[in-house]
């Protein structure tokens, strides 16, 4: 057996040492953090000759994380790429040859990598949040208001289960085209269509990302009838992330490299 | 020492290595020879458990991989020399294989420095030409200080200097009396490094044997006579006792009997010879006679393939001449899918 602690250090040396992992964690803060206030500025200015209806579903909290749609396609490229660069050079080969233990080498890759995006994420998440309230003038939510702080700390765990799912759904596919080719037009198209048809709504709400960005949400749209609230939401996402894993570790375990 | 007993990887209907029996000792190179597609890669990729074999085992000093702690400390492989993420540099390519067999970090300067890779330790491996990737996977090999090497095709894109600098190395880590395997498709190069030599085609085991054993069955010295008055000079050669097979375009073919001799002989008794001559079979031609039926794919000049010629027994339709299925391609489109079959 490797020893965990070995190649937990080994996985990070990887990360640290490609270019790809600055980058691609660097837009996605950026992007989720300059949309949200770029957001939250025309809201704020909106919000006057908004609908009295409109007004009561303001979510202020909600509103600062509007980047996130944008800032979580450069995640899965993280999470993808993490993955599938392993494939796509052939190193592969020389990482299982050196750690023959498939699910202990898919472990550390899986949590060194995680780890980082869950720093990146909620570091992300609260900035976020403040520069967004900051743009909402009198409008702005507090961290203590009720359901606040679930929303911005559930904002970095959306990111991180994001990427994640993005390594599961790597680790099946391999080809790092491929999966982007899946992924991205999944979770900026797909999904949204899918949820915003009403013929499809009750199923595109059990989509990962549909469900998991409930946590995000402190005012509940008008006229909302999800079934799930915002943990629930979020357990909907872990469960899709769960299965994705199981998924890429079996093909791992049996597939030849 | 590696120790294969049964080997065997079946794609599909297709059989790729089938039910390889043999024992690789420590102390000596032992080539590893075989044509093109003759299942040499896929037989090193299930020594290094990364394929999983369709039968039979393979065990490292009696051990199977997975059961090794910290495997590059009993073996080192260069497999393909471009397996290395092209982002990242030599160091840190090395130091993270390094770290995940706990292999002090001192190492990797050390293995650099061995290959002559110092000078570009921080530079991103992308830039690497191709004998320097092949040098990198070397040093990668000899990481975790092994007690068995396995080389594959390490020779390829390699400059002069570089072939007899690797020729050295194996004899050197040899003499150590480290475990080395190293496989090549061409004879000569077989012929100049290793002691031992096990030879396969089609994945079936042709030949297991000592250099020295297979240099003396199979260099045939002979002369090749040609004579207008040929069945006079066959029972000429008959008369004195002489062996002589006649060869396809009507010329005699004599062995174990210098040319000189033979010439004396034809003018006692006044035979027109229009050609006297002393001819070597290479082990180059000893080799591709040996693997001759076994070559899975001939090349073709663009003719479409006969049924049968050449064809493996599984194989469902002809192949264009060097389009290998499960290898990859060079370039182009479904090159990726192209990989991950391999």
């Amino acid at each position: 057996m490797a020893a965990l602690g070995q190649v937990i250090r080994s996985e990070w040396t990887k990360i640290r040492s490609v270019r790809s992992t600055v980058w691609t964690l660097g837009i996605a803060a950026v992007l989720t953090i300059a949309l949200g206030m770029l957001i939250c500025f025309l809201a704020s200015n909106d919000f006057h000759s908004m609908p009295a209806r409109q007004r009561l579903s303001f979510d202020a909290t909600n509103i600062s994380f509007s980047g996130m749609g944008l800032g979580q396609l450069a995640m899965i490229v993280f999470g993808v790429l993490v993955v599938s660069n392993e494939y796509s050079t052939g190193m592969i080969r020389a990482s299982l040859a050196a750690v023959p233990q498939r699910g202990t080498f898919l472990f550390c890759k899986v949590l060194v990598a995680t780890a980082l995006v869950f720093a990146v994420g909620l570091a992300t998440s609260f900035v976020a949040f403040f520069a967004g309230q900051a743009m909402l003038g009198d409008l702005r939510a507090h961290l203590g208001d009720p359901g606040v702080l679930r929303a911005v700390f559930g904002g970095g765990l959306y990111m991180t289960l994001i990427a994640l799912f993005s390594m599961a759904v790597a680790v099946m596919l391999r080809s790092p085209m491929l999966s982007l080719g899946i992924l991205m037009p999944f979770f900026f198209l797909i999904s949204n269509i899918l949820g915003n048809v009403s013929a499809t709504r009750k199923v595109g709400r059990y989509l990962p990302d549909q469900a998991g960005s409930k946590i995000m949400q402190v005012v509940a749209p008008a006229n909302s009838d999800v079934p799930y609230g915002p943990w629930g939401g979020l357990g909907i996402m872990i469960a899709w992330t769960v299965v994705a894993l199981i998924g890429g570790y079996v093909l791992l375990r049996r597939r030849d490299a | 020492m590696i120790e294969l007993e049964g080997l065997t990887k079946h794609y599909g209907d297709k059989v790729a290595v089938d039910d390889l029996t043999f024992t690789v000792r420590p102390g000596i190179v032992t080539g590893f020879l075989g044509p093109n597609g003759a299942g040499k890669s896929t037989t090193m990729r299930m020594m290094l458990d990364l394929d999983n074999p369709t039968a039979g085992t393979v065990r490292i000093d009696g051990k199977h991989y997975r059961q090794l702690r910290d495997p590059l400390t009993y073996i080192g492989a260069l497999l393909e020399a471009k397996s290395v993420h092209g982002g990242r540099s030599a160091a840190n390519h090395l130091l993270c294989l390094a770290q995940s067999n706990g292999i002090p970090r001192g190492r990797v300067s050390e293995v650099l420095d061995t290959v002559g890779l110092s000078a570009v330790a921080k530079k991103r491996a992308k830039g690497f030409s191709l004998g320097m990737s092949q040098r990198l996977g070397i040093a990668a090999a000899l990481l975790g200080d092994p007690r068995v090497l396995l080389f594959d095709e390490p020779v390829n894109g390699l400059d002069p200097e570089g072939i007899h600098w690797i020729r050295n190395l194996m004899k050197n880590l040899a003499s150590q009396g480290r475990t080395v395997f190293v496989s090549s498709h061409l004879m000569s190069e077989m012929a100049l490094t290793a002691e031992h030599l096990i030879v396969i085609g089609q994945g079936r085991l042709m030949a297991d044997t000592s250099m020295r054993d297979f240099i003396q069955q199979n260099s045939r010295s002979y002369v090749r006579m040609r004579s207008p008055e040929r069945e006079k000079l066959l029972d000429l050669l008959h008369s004195e006792g002489i062996d002589a097979a006649v060869a396809g375009n009507g010329s005699l073919e004599v062995d174990g009997v210098p040319a000189d001799r033979l010439g004396e002989l034809a003018a006692a008794h006044q035979l027109v010879l229009h050609e006297l001559s002393p001819q070597q079979a290479s082990l180059e031609e000893a080799f591709m006679q040996l693997t001759a039926e076994s070559v899975e794919y001939h090349a073709h000049d663009g003719e479409p393939v006969p049924a049968q010629a050449g064809a493996a027994p599984g194989a469902r339709t002809p192949e264009p001449a060097g389009a290998r299925p499960g290898e990859p391609q060079p370039s182009g489109w479904g090159a990726d899918w192209q990989k991950k079959r391999s």
